[in-house]
């Protein structure tokens, strides 16, 4: 598990640049919209998250597979929750 | 200024996909010392991304040949590809398979063991006959094997990642010599000069030059930009690969079988557009005509929307059952990013750029090849690229599916190879240039405490260029468009000159990677619409509504952009190995 208690706004940004286009806008899209909100809690499950590999990570986000841990299934709903509001106010 | 670290390597791989990771396998596996740079994690390379496949003449479905597969891709890169390139690929390509089964890439397989083989569009046997069954794939998920097998292969063999590491320019001295690189830690802000006596430029593609693209964010062409700031000119940039529907405003892909479970496009009156440009196909016709009937409904006002921006993909025809049980993944990926059920309502598309054919030229040992005096293609000592950053040419005006992935993995190894023999011969490091060093130093502080505070936010400029590249030199292309797109992106170029940031921070300062990523697009940009606007033919994914036709007499020639020269041109090589030439032939499938 991730140890990064007080990890930076930008740091976790960085750290949502992934090798697929659909984990990019989840991800940024997610930090920019729920940051200041996050628990420290909050901070460090989601930067365990980050350190899944990227096509397991999709499939979680994309609902094409379930965590057994109930935190992170919130977390991955949470964070597919803030996409589509975003996206809701773009169309 | 203050002492720059510094550290030697006999070789600096700057990028962590398929092509750079390969590349250091074999270099560690022979005991060189490598260090692999990548701005980030490895195994968020966009090689990950990579669904589809890898083209191999196995035989182990239909009949094949590598013979075959090297007509194939002569025939799609629309005879601009390079035939001893393309012939060494493709013989190169069963070892590269079966290389990977080794590494632990767990391809599907037949029932009777052999690995499994689907077929793909542009494959075909007996030169152009029945339909070829040449794509080895390990399920949907081809690339993220091959990176994550690739990079544990990487640990046992202990080479040296350099992991969240921006790469700001290439130290080259006066008498042409690669010498290493500077790079920076993105966590601390602190330069690093890694001298190495070989460098690989292993970075990527450039997709994020356009506002509608199906690449990660990280696809900022560095590479690119690096080469042309060492006086390096850049191949064949015009070529770039779009996809006809992706997703409007966002780029993802929705794939071809939309369209052949019966999806249709509607413009904004209404009407089934495809009618009118492909009465036969319709909505099956070729991706390019598809993509150029998207592009000039919108351009003579029958888009749909508020900005009448993109066309519709109607679906919720074929009901909510066949949507959820020949589509899902389509419908989840609309619900996700649009908010849309397309068992409900239309999907907006608009054209998505995919892949970069051109880039830095190189030979088929890797080696970075640019004109010197009356020589077209002179090594450049000590600096090898591979991947789509390179330019071989395999892919010539038009890449064929399957060929991406094999492509980085033959020329990763290719380049792996002649460096062996480079190090073997030059065992010693050479001089530091300080020069250089110093210039590099500039372009990285540009960025930093003492520099202009006044000027225009680089995501202004970033958003911008996007929409430049995409209205001037998309899939629409003619004299009008290009010439405005030409003015327009040199502004930019100008404006680029002036722009600031506002975070001026060491600690994971994004807003300076931002920049510098910027100035590797903006460079990418003009030697793409340079070159775009000078080739008066239509040629694989470079259609000029002006020129329809191929002209083989003035344009089978590759295009080179530099910053010190402007564009110069060189012959293709159209001389293969060990076999005959496949002489142009109209490109008709």
């Amino acid at each position: 598990m991730s140890q990064l208690a007080h990890i930076s706004a930008s740091q976790l940004y960085w750290r949502c640049r992934r090798g697929m286009l659909e984990l990019d806008l989840l991800l940024n899209t997610f930090v920019e919209a729920e940051y200041n909100s996050l628990t420290k809690e909050d901070t460090i499950l989601f930067s365990t998250m980050l350190d899944y590999q990227d096509q397991f990570l999709l499939d979680l986000l994309l609902g094409k597979t379930q965590s057994p841990d109930a935190t992170i299934s919130n977390l991955a709903a949470r964070i597919k929750n803030a996409c589509h509001e975003k996206f809701k106010l773009q169309n | 200024m203050a002492a720059i670290q510094r550290r030697k390597f006999d070789t600096l791989i700057i990028g962590a996909g398929g092509g750079g990771l390969r590349a250091a396998l074999k270099l560690s596996d022979a005991d060189a010392s490598v260090a692999v740079v990548s701005k980030v994690f490895p195994t968020r390379s966009h090689t990950v991304a990579a669904q589809g496949g890898m083209n191999a003449a196995l035989g182990n479905v239909l009949p094949d040949n590598w013979h075959w597969h090297m007509f194939d891709t002569i025939k799609g890169s629309d005879y601009l590809g390079d035939q001893d390139a393309i012939e060494y690929m493709c013989r190169a390509a069963p070892k590269a398979v079966y290389e990977l089964e080794h590494f632990g890439v767990p391809f599907s397989r037949l029932d009777n063991g052999n690995i499994y083989q689907r077929p793909f569009g542009g494959q075909s046997q007996n030169f152009g006959g029945d339909q070829a069954a040449r794509t080895c794939a390990a399920a949907d998920r081809t690339g993220h094997a091959i990176l994550h097998s690739l990079y544990q292969q990487n640990i046992r063999a202990k080479t040296h990642f350099f992991d969240e590491y921006f790469s700001v320019d290439l130290l080259k001295d006066d008498e042409g010599h690669v010498l290493g690189a500077l790079v920076f830690n993105i966590q601390d802000g602190k330069p690093i000069i890694i001298e190495a006596k070989t460098t690989l430029l292993a970075t990527g593609g450039a997709g994020q030059l356009y506002k509608t693209t199906t690449n990660a964010l990280i696809n900022t062409g560095d590479g690119l930009g690096m080469a042309l700031r060492a006086g390096i000119p850049l191949q064949d940039m015009e070529f770039f690969q779009f996809h006809p529907t992706g997703i409007a405003g966002r780029g993802m892909l929705i794939t071809e079988g939309a369209r052949g479970e019966g999806g249709y496009l509607v413009n904004g009156e209404g009407e089934r557009m495809m009618e009118r440009y492909a009465p036969k196909a319709k909505d099956l016709a070729s991706r390019d005509v598809v993509s150029r009937a998207i592009a000039t409904e919108i351009r003579e006002g029958r888009g749909c929307g508020v900005n009448k921006d993109h066309v519709m993909l109607k679906l919720d025809h074929l009901g909510e059952e066949v949507i959820q049980m020949r589509l899902p993944g389509i419908r989840q990926t609309c619900m996700t990013f649009l908010g849309i059920d397309p068992a409900e309502a239309p999907i907006p598309v608009f054209p998505t750029a995919h892949y970069t054919m051109g880039g830095i030229p190189t030979n088929r040992n890797g080696q970075v090849v640019m004109p010197v005096k009356d020589t077209p293609e002179e090594a450049i000592e000590g600096l090898y690229a591979a991947g789509e950053c390179a330019c071989v040419s395999v892919h010539g005006a038009n890449r064929l599916g399957g060929n991406s992935l094999l492509d980085i993995l033959v020329f990763g190894r290719a380049a792996a190879n002649h460096i062996i023999g480079y190090l073997a011969e030059n065992r010693y490091h050479r001089s530091m240039d300080e020069s250089c060093v110093e210039k590099a130093m500039q372009r990285f502080e540009r960025w930093g405490k003492n520099s202009n505070k006044t000027g225009e936010p680089v995501s202004v400029l970033r958003d911008e260029l996007k929409k430049v590249m995409e209205e001037h030199c998309g899939v629409f292309r003619n004299e009008e468009v290009l010439k405005e797109g030409v003015q327009k992106i040199e502004q930019l170029a100008e404006r680029m000159k002036e722009a600031s940031i506002t975070d001026h921070s060491d600690i994971f300062n994004t807003a300076r990677v931002e920049a510098l990523e910027l100035e590797n697009l903006m460079a990418c940009g003009l030697a793409t619409m340079h070159s775009a606007y000078a080739r008066t033919e239509s040629r694989g994914a470079h259609s000029r509504i002006d020129y329809p036709e191929r002209d083989d007499i003035n344009w089978m020639r590759h295009t080179l952009y530099s910053f010190e020269n402007g564009l110069d041109y060189k012959p293709v090589r159209t001389k293969p190995v060990s076999v005959d030439s496949f002489p142009p032939r109209p490109r008709v499938y």
